[in-house]
């Protein structure tokens, strides 16, 4: 299924700030935006939801712990049980330690994992970019011509007011 | 500094740049050919590696007999090595984690550099355990997995075992942290290459990456996790390389200062390793619009910092070993101060002590030649106390008819410069293929396009360089 985007660029931050926020108050829906580094409250003006990783970064960490924890107890009390310096077999507080280390492994690295497979990165996987020199000093804004009261010279009007140094309207394979 | 006119504070980047500039700035060190500069050090450290893999080679075949140690002295130089490289990472974590939770704007000049630095670190760092098992290859042994020898597990109450635990999940979360933070730098390169090697790897190391803000928004919230993550990690690791000595009950080491008092020590020094590279490297890439000297003011503060801590730690084990009432521990501070290793103790105290208090003056901050002498000599500083630490507590234990004296041999010398070799050549490396400077953050703290912020910068602010955040009120 394809669809119609409009695209405008803009070259610095005040600008594709600005001109995010005056679309949405023209009810306008913003399918994203591409930028070369993250602006201060980029997000909320364009209103995009924050990101939900921060409740699976909890959970690793907390099953990394509980196993690391469980592990730790069953290979020293049930497993293998070994007299070192008569401590009791359960010695919970020096088992906190490695515990800790596990958690934040867990937590990091299955983070990190979890943020590559939401935003869909992997190896070798080509980029695809509206517009030259986004990852360098250009703003790139998309919205979506969602019917036919799109009305493409009153939205290009509005960006050209907030500085667009181009605007476009293409057809795009939806993702 | 700013003219006497504006209240401004000084910019965190000098030279009024807009993004496309940065870009060039950063990305020209790598698209032009190495400087003979470059070279001459590259060939320097390769040498020294050199040598030192050579050194290596020997006393693995050969066996750790090749060492100095004695029975008394069971542990001494490549304990010393291994915890002195370990304090050096920990100030790019610092940097890069700890500072970004502060909102320390400075930090996005020097994070790439010193998280490159804290990596290269740890992997010195972990040469000499390797060593010393006797035995490299089987290295893998302290890991936890299951065998057919029973299974018979580690022991999860020493601390040996903490510390395998703690280095290593230390050094995949640095590398990993390191990595998520380059990848936007990765993509601009990618795309400022033109067809040909160069934007193959960074095609495939920059994982797609399109500046998509729907992604921004959640690197940015991963970023923030894993800062949050890596500040206690930073400071659980240097807290369990001090249990390796503190649970012990070696006198001068079986003390609860340890944990505090190895973490500001590992800043201290980490610190000092940082300034040492920087100067360095604005001067040899001229990056000196990145590299100002507001961030090596601030650098200069922190060292001061710590270094305070440092000698407030030593002057409270003397006073702990002259009030605990305990023979051993009197004996054994009375010994380093006045014992056969006095020599290697006032070296640590005029080192760490004396010569930090330097930095309370503007003059010797701002001058860079004073900073980068001071820098080699806190690091000089922080090996000997190491040193200090490890030696002199064990050459004169409980019973005087074990005492004995420690000299390291050639080939422990030689092992120790070979990591010298080793972290300079790595850094070299990543100075030639990688960006030295978070491109991405960089460009978001530029004056360029953001009229509307600088009207918000706080009229009453006369203090023009400082480490709080570079426009007030950005935070809101």
């Amino acid at each position: 299924m394809s669809r119609r985007i409009f695209l405008s660029v803009f070259d610095n931050e005040d600008d594709i700030m600005d001109a995010a926020r005056a679309v949405r108050e023209e009810g306008l829906t913003i399918v994203d935006i591409y930028a070369p580094y993250a602006v201060h409250g980029l997000e909320k003006a364009a209103g995009f939801a924050p990101s939900r990783l921060p409740w699976i970064c909890f959970a690793l960490g907390l099953a990394g712990a509980a196993f690391k924890i469980w592990f730790e107890f069953w290979t020293t009390s049930t497993s293998w049980p070994i007299n070192v310096g008569g401590k009791p077999w359960n010695s919970w507080p020096a088992f906190l330690p490695i515990t800790f280390e596990v958690m934040v492994l867990a937590a990091g690295v299955g983070t990190v994992l979890a943020l590559f497979i939401t935003s869909r990165l992997w190896p070798g996987k080509k980029a695809v970019m509206p517009f030259p020199g986004v990852t360098d000093d250009r703003f790139a804004l998309i919205l979506e011509e969602k019917d036919a009261t799109f009305n493409a010279d009153a939205v290009r009007r509005l960006c050209e007011k907030y500085n667009a140094v181009h605007t476009e309207e293409r057809e795009e394979n939806k993702r | 500094m700013a003219e006497a006119s504006s209240n401004l504070r000084t910019p965190l980047i000098l030279g009024d740049k807009k993004p496309i500039e940065v870009s060039d700035d950063i990305c020209g060190i790598l698209e032009r050919k190495p400087t003979q500069l470059w070279w001459a050090a590259f060939g320097v450290s390769l040498f020294v590696l050199i040598v030192g893999a050579i050194a290596t080679a020997y006393q693995v075949s050969t066996g750790i007999g090749t060492w100095g140690l004695n029975k008394s002295v069971g542990w001494a130089f490549d304990i010393t090595n291994f915890v002195f490289w370990i304090g050096i990472g920990h100030a790019g974590t610092l940097i890069s984690a700890i500072l970004f939770l502060f909102r320390q704007r400075w930090r996005t000049s020097v994070n790439r550099a010193a998280e490159a630095m804290t990596i290269i670190a740890v992997l010195c760092a972990a040469i000499f355990p390797l060593i010393h098992m006797g035995r490299p290859w089987l290295a893998f042994w302290p890991l936890p997995y299951p065998n057919f020898r029973g299974p018979l597990w580690v022991n999860f109450r020493s601390p040996l075992v903490w510390d395998i635990f703690a280095i290593s999940t230390y050094f995949i979360i640095s590398s990993v942290f390191w990595y998520v933070g380059l990848i936007p730098d990765l993509a601009t390169i990618r795309d400022r290459a033109k067809e040909g090697i160069r934007k193959k790897i960074m095609g495939i190391l920059s994982l797609g990456w399109d500046g998509s803000y729907r992604t921004w928004v959640r690197y940015e919230t991963v970023y923030l996790l894993l800062a949050g993550l890596a500040t206690p990690l930073v400071v659980s690791v240097h807290t369990i390389v001090s249990m390796d000595f503190a649970t012990s009950i070696i006198p001068g080491w079986h003390t609860t200062i340890f944990p505090p008092y190895f973490v500001a020590g590992a800043v201290f020094s980490g610190f000092a390793m940082v300034l040492l590279l920087i100067p360095i490297a604005r001067k040899v890439m001229n990056l000196e619009d990145y590299f100002t000297m507001r961030h090596i003011d601030a650098m200069c503060k922190i060292i001061l910092l710590t270094g305070s801590i440092v000698g407030l730690a030593y002057l409270t084990e003397f006073f702990t070993a002259a009030y605990s009432g305990s023979v051993y521990e009197q004996f054994v501070f009375m010994n380093r101060a006045f014992g056969p290793y006095a020599w290697a103790y006032w070296i640590m105290v005029s080192c760490n002590v004396i010569s930090p208090q330097l930095m309370w003056f503007k003059r010797v901050r701002s001058n860079l030649y004073i900073v980068f002498a001071l820098t080699i000599v806190v690091n000089i500083g922080m090996w000997f106390e190491r040193f200090v630490i490890i030696v002199t507590s064990l050459h004169r234990d409980y019973l005087p008819s074990s005492w004995a004296d420690y000299t390291p041999t050639i080939i422990e010398l030689l092992t120790l410069a070979g990591t010298f070799g080793l972290f300079f050549t790595l850094f070299l490396l990543f100075c030639r293929f990688l960006p030295v400077i978070a491109m991405g953050e960089v460009k978001g703290i530029l004056s360029y396009g953001r009229s509307k912020r600088a009207r918000n910068v706080s009229k009453t602010c006369d203090e023009p360089v400082g480490m709080t955040p570079a426009l007030e009120g950005e935070e809101a």
